[in-house]
């Protein structure tokens, strides 16, 4: 008998399995140095370089409107100069690696998912394997290298655009004393705050490169498919950060205790 | 011809719930040109991706230079794979790389580094095709005759013992058609290599086959040289060989 929840349980274990044994497959071709090289610059410049302007943009308006928000409810209690901590705090520890990978997802999960997508139902992934190349071989392990040498880039660049962005604002903007800004952001901010945002954003990268590959290599039926792939590439893999940010943050807050200053 | 170089024996697959090969058997000869014939959806080309791996059968065995190659992993299958090339039916290049880059995707894949090596056999590849000169076009630029002959430059280009060929003159003009033709013809006795060749195109048939095999409802139904072809009276291999779809009487 049909059983709904029994079939979705079981689709989303055959999900996470196909996602599972994909960066398997492609962390033991890594370790095999089945590695292309100029590949991996190219698709390096694609996601580090090209998401430059999003990634920039992002962090900057998020910081600058962070602050403003910021500094309109501790004006009100006298904290002004708590607006700098606050924002880095912010920025390194969720603000940063979470909007740096909803937007990496969008364009680069989405371009990963269309290419190999439309490679596999034009069949040149069959191509490649009938030219004894490995898809995961040529297509995967390029694209999670720059990925994961990439994103914690791009993370430290979008909180840098952010922290820069609020002193800005703050400073400029709506008159806080430059010194206090600076000097309580300093103390408040430890290195371990730094290696909370550069470890999400490497997880993240895992994150967003096996689903938009999966979902690429498993496109089926033409053009509909591929904008599927493309579609459900990029759902999947916000959801999926916006969850693992939540058991991330819980983690890491073990490792790197936030009060602990 | 001397020997067998692949056997295939009693081959079962389905797709879903279609039963699509029903225990086929052949055996292919070292350097012959063999062409399986057979109605469209009929499980031409699904034997051929069988016979490189690019599925799996249910069951039966497939046997290259004597050794099953159905159980296989795909990274085991990579040397295989080495001494086969293939035609897909629309030629299946990668269109994100010129004639060029796609020609020589094989030659660098397998280590080759040395450029005038590497540019020398793609002309020489391209010029067997009769495409030299068009090596810096983009796959979307050419014809579906030019594509073909492009992926018959790339299948061949680092010398594999067997070309399989999947419907390599479907959509083809005429003219068109009879030079890919003459440029399989022209590979058996240059290159020596084995060829397989999936089509319905009896013309085609005629003009490049050894020998014959005819592919019904998932079985080799007839096995033997195109004269043998011509000279059967079963009505199924006359209907097709006539190209009459069952009860014409005209």
């Amino acid at each position: 008998m049909f059983d709904p929840g029994k079939n979705a349980l079981s689709a989303f274990c055959i999900y996470l399995g196909q996602v599972g044994l994909l960066a398997w497959e492609t962390l033991c071709s890594i370790a095999a140095g089945r590695i292309r090289w100029r590949l991996v610059l190219r698709q390096i410049a694609m996601i580090g370089y090209g998401s430059q302007l999003v990634v920039v943009v992002t962090g900057a308006f998020t910081g600058a409107v962070f602050t403003a928000q910021a500094y309109f409810q501790f004006a009100s209690l006298n904290m002004e100069t708590a607006v700098g901590p606050v924002v880095t705090l912010a920025m390194f520890r969720e603000l940063g690696p979470v909007l740096t990978g909803l937007m990496v997802a969008g364009r680069v999960g989405a371009a990963m998912s269309a290419e190999i997508g439309t490679m596999k139902v034009t069949q040149q992934l069959d191509a490649l394997r009938a030219l004894a190349v490995h898809p995961v071989d040529y297509l995967v392990v390029p694209r999670a290298l720059a990925m994961f040498i990439s994103m914690p880039l791009l993370v430290v660049e979008c909180v840098g655009c952010g922290v820069l962005a609020a002193y800005f604002v703050a400073v400029r903007v709506l008159d806080v004393e430059a010194a206090y800004f600076v000097a309580n952001m300093v103390k408040f901010t430890e290195a371990s705050d730094i290696a909370m945002a550069l470890i999400k954003g490497f997880f993240f990268a895992g994150v967003i490169v096996f689903i938009s590959c999966r979902e690429g290599l498993y496109a089926r039926e033409g053009a509909v498919g591929v904008g599927r792939a493309t579609t459900e590439s990029v759902v999947t893999c916000s959801l999926a950060i916006l969850i693992a940010n939540f058991f991330l943050t819980m983690f890491l807050n073990i490792l790197f205790p936030a009060g602990a200053r | 011809m001397s020997g067998a170089l692949l056997s295939v024996r009693d081959l079962r697959t389905s797709i879903g719930t279609q039963e699509i090969l029903r225990g086929f058997n052949l055996e292919v000869h070292r350097g012959e040109t063999l062409v399986l014939l057979g109605k469209s959806g009929g499980g031409k080309s699904v034997f051929l991706r069988h016979l490189i791996g690019l599925m799996k059968p249910d069951a039966g065995e497939i046997l290259f230079e004597g050794r099953d190659i159905v159980p296989l992993t795909e990274r085991q299958l990579e040397p295989v794979r080495r001494k086969i090339g293939m035609l897909f039916q629309d030629g299946a290049l990668f269109d994100s790389m010129t004639v060029a880059e796609n020609v020589s995707f094989p030659l660098q894949e397998r280590g080759e580094r040395n450029p005038a090596v590497i540019k020398a056999k793609v002309t020489e590849s391209l010029d067997l095709v009769n495409m030299g000169g068009h090596d810096k076009k983009m796959p979307v630029n050419l014809s579906g005759g030019m594509r073909k002959r492009v992926a018959l430059a790339r299948a061949i280009i680092s010398t594999p013992q067997v070309v399989l060929y999947d419907e390599p003159t479907a959509g083809l003009d005429p003219i068109v058609s009879d030079s890919i033709n003459r440029l399989i013809r022209r590979l058996q006795s240059q290159l020596h290599v084995t060829s397989i060749v999936v089509t319905h195109d009896m013309t085609s048939c005629f003009h490049i086959a050894d020998r014959v095999a005819l592919l019904n409802e998932g079985k080799c139904y007839f096995l033997g040289t195109p004269a043998e072809l011509r000279a059967e009276n079963d009505p199924v291999v006359r209907d097709f060989v006539d190209g009459r779809s069952q009860g014409d009487e005209s």
